[in-house]
């Protein structure tokens, strides 16, 4: 490319080449547009309180207090009370949070702390991919494999020996209170596991070597330097969890039994919240039988929601002043 | 009281090491219903699966044979569809928290994503039905592919943000110095360079809506034959294993294992493929 000459650039007249300054249309645009994106979010919690508010206005006039306190559920009659499913979701999630939460804290303590370096990746990634078995899919095994067998050992074991206590009383069916919390615990076990484990991963490499200074074995650090200092944060993986599992459809759906009712023993069928929605949504045929599935969904939002935001403040305050990640 | 003192050591070591036993133990329990799970669907799958699944719609109860094509060809449309609304939104949305959002704006709105991550999925399906089938009186195509679309975005907007914040500051202060527009630094450089990782985020969260039932039973409702109108129901793999899982009929529950299997293979090639992309990438890195 030829330079330009003096005498062409003494032809420009110096307010043509001034140059323009750069658009900013283009910035200001892109700038809008993501930023209208980012705060869909926002604009979709609105969507979800307002549909299941509208959705549910007139039950909520109508059975008041009622809805949640009474246990009576009978479309035909017209009598919607939500005790027996907010009983199932609390009594599914409990039983699934005392088998899942021991066994993720414990295998996260083992990830993190005790196993043999070479050992860790290989388990992390089968754990994410239990994660990542679609929860139809473990009902369908549910139904077909973990069920009969329950049925045929453990739950006739715990009948044999604490059949009398009204826990483990009366026939077994199969599908029922218990079988669902198990099914609902495989299925937080993995955010449970690799929440925990990230948080003991961020606990200090420092409080570790103090506690082996000291002279303690692994166990002994594991317990005096992380667990302790780590225990906020385990709480709030366990709550994560118990939000998952209050929420969990479809697998629950499917072993849990599906029958209205509050019962002590845990071999009788339960229901819960949103299987009540995954069921009878589609059957109900009356206003306002679909009003009180929407007054459902919204009793079940707002407790994951509750849920949800404890976790993650609890969650918040322990990675907000976390060491970067240690390199395994 | 020198082998007093030993055996309270050794006591002391055989905890640790009983302890390390235990957790072991744990560990294993964690990954057995994955075993367990993974052998049953192939075991009980594997026979059912022919070249007439894939190709032949459901037969009615009591002949033998017929297939899923309709299901497998409507899960993959309801996923375009999510697509098109979950990508544009959750990657644009994370370009902003990224690349814009001051430290408080992005707190707040990762806090909600976070949420929303946690909303159960069924509540999705009740509030499109609310929005979409109950406004025009059908259940569509369109509804199911909107449901999983509104859960796709938040987890791809916390994976596009993670992703991005990666590319080192310096690739943006080259292009801003030759005076190249920021927003086109942002698209050609930053998120060219982060592409792979978004793409990654991106599959992760196809496979897991592509598992999703709950939100589909009332939006996309299911259907035995071709769906020939988007605004017509459609049948969709999780749903017709549903049907057929609760259906107390033995041919279904083969087939119910069939498309268990078909489903599980299409999830998982997508999670390991997407792992050794990454492993790739890290180890390039």
């Amino acid at each position: 490319m030829s330079a330009v000459t003096v005498e062409e650039a003494d032809a420009i007249h110096p307010a043509q080449a001034r140059m323009s300054p750069p658009s900013r249309f283009g910035d200001k645009a892109f700038y809008w547009l993501t930023l209208s994106m980012a705060f869909t979010v926002v604009l979709l919690v609105i969507l979800i309180g307002w549909q299941l508010g509208q959705g549910s206005w007139q039950a909520i006039q109508k059975f008041g207090f009622h809805f949640v306190a009474t246990s009576t559920w009978d479309p035909v009659a017209e009598q919607y009370g939500a005790l027996p499913f907010i009983y199932g979701t609390a009594i599914s999630s409990l039983i699934a949070l005392l088998i899942a939460v021991p066994l993720s804290i414990a295998t996260a303590v083992y990830l993190t702390e005790l196993a043999p370096l070479w050992i860790r990746q290989p388990i992390v990634s089968l754990i994410e991919m239990l994660a990542a078995i679609p929860s139809v899919i473990l009902g369908l095994w549910g139904i077909f494999v973990m069920i009969p067998w329950l049925r045929d050992y453990p739950f006739a074991f715990l009948k044999r020996t604490l059949g009398w206590t009204p826990f483990f009383s009366g026939p077994i069916y199969g599908p029922c209170m218990l079988a669902g919390g198990i099914i609902v615990a495989i299925m937080i076990l993995p955010i449970i596991t690799s929440v925990s484990r990230e948080i003991l991963r961020s606990v200090p490499d420092l409080q570790r070597e103090a506690a082996y200074a000291l002279g303690a074995t692994r166990w002994e650090v594991t317990r005096i330097a992380v667990l302790s200092y780590a225990r906020k944060g385990l709480f709030g993986a366990v709550v994560l969890g118990l939000g998952r599992a209050l929420g969990e459809t479809m697998a629950v759906t499917m072993v849990i039994g599906n029958t209205p009712q509050i019962a002590a023993s845990l071999f009788k069928p339960g229901y819960t919240l949103a299987s009540v929605i995954a069921n009878e949504f589609t059957e109900a045929t009356t206003d306002m039988y679909l009003q009180a599935l929407f007054e459902i969904g919204l009793v079940l939002f707002g407790v994951t929601i509750l849920v949800n935001l404890l976790a993650q403040l609890l969650l918040k305050t322990i990675t907000a002043g976390a060491a970067p990640d240690r390199v395994q | 009281m020198e082998t007093q003192r030993k055996d309270h050591h050794s006591w002391r070591k055989f905890k640790s090491a009983l302890i390390s036993g235990l957790t072991f133990c744990s560990a294993v329990l964690v990954i057995a219903p994955l075993g367990l799970v993974f052998f049953y669907v192939l075991k009980s799958g594997v026979g059912a699966v022919n070249l007439e699944f894939f190709t032949q719609l459901p037969k009615p109860v009591g002949v033998a044979g017929g297939g899923m094509a309709n299901a497998i060809v409507g899960t993959l449309e309801l996923l375009a569809f999510a697509s098109i609304i979950g990508i544009p939104v959750g990657v644009l949305g994370g370009v902003f928290l990224a690349e814009y959002g001051t430290a408080r704006v992005n707190a707040v709105l990762r806090f909600i994503a976070d949420v929303l991550n946690g909303v159960p999925s069924i509540i999705w399906g009740v509030v499109v039905y609310g929005l979409i089938v109950l406004r025009f009186k059908s259940f569509s195509a369109y509804a199911g592919g909107l449901a999983l679309g509104l859960i796709m975005i938040p987890l791809i907007l916390r994976t596009t943000e993670e992703v991005i914040l990666l590319v080192p500051v310096g690739y943006r202060e080259a292009a801003l110095a030759l005076g190249i527009a920021r927003w086109k630094t942002i698209v050609q450089i930053v998120v060219k360079t982060a592409s792979r990782g978004i793409i990654t985020g991106i599959l992760l969260a196809l496979a897991r809506v592509g598992g999703e039932t709950a939100p589909l039973l009332f939006t996309a409702f299911g259907n035995r034959f071709w769906n020939h109108d988007l605004s017509e129901p459609i049948a969709a793999l999780p749903l017709q294993i549903f049907t057929y899982a609760i259906s107390p009929y033995d041919d279904w529950h083969r087939q119910a294992w069939a498309g268990a299997l078909v489903l599980v293979t299409g999830v998982f090639c997508v999670n390991v493929l997407v792992r050794i992309v990454t492993r790739v990438r890290t180890a390039s890195a």
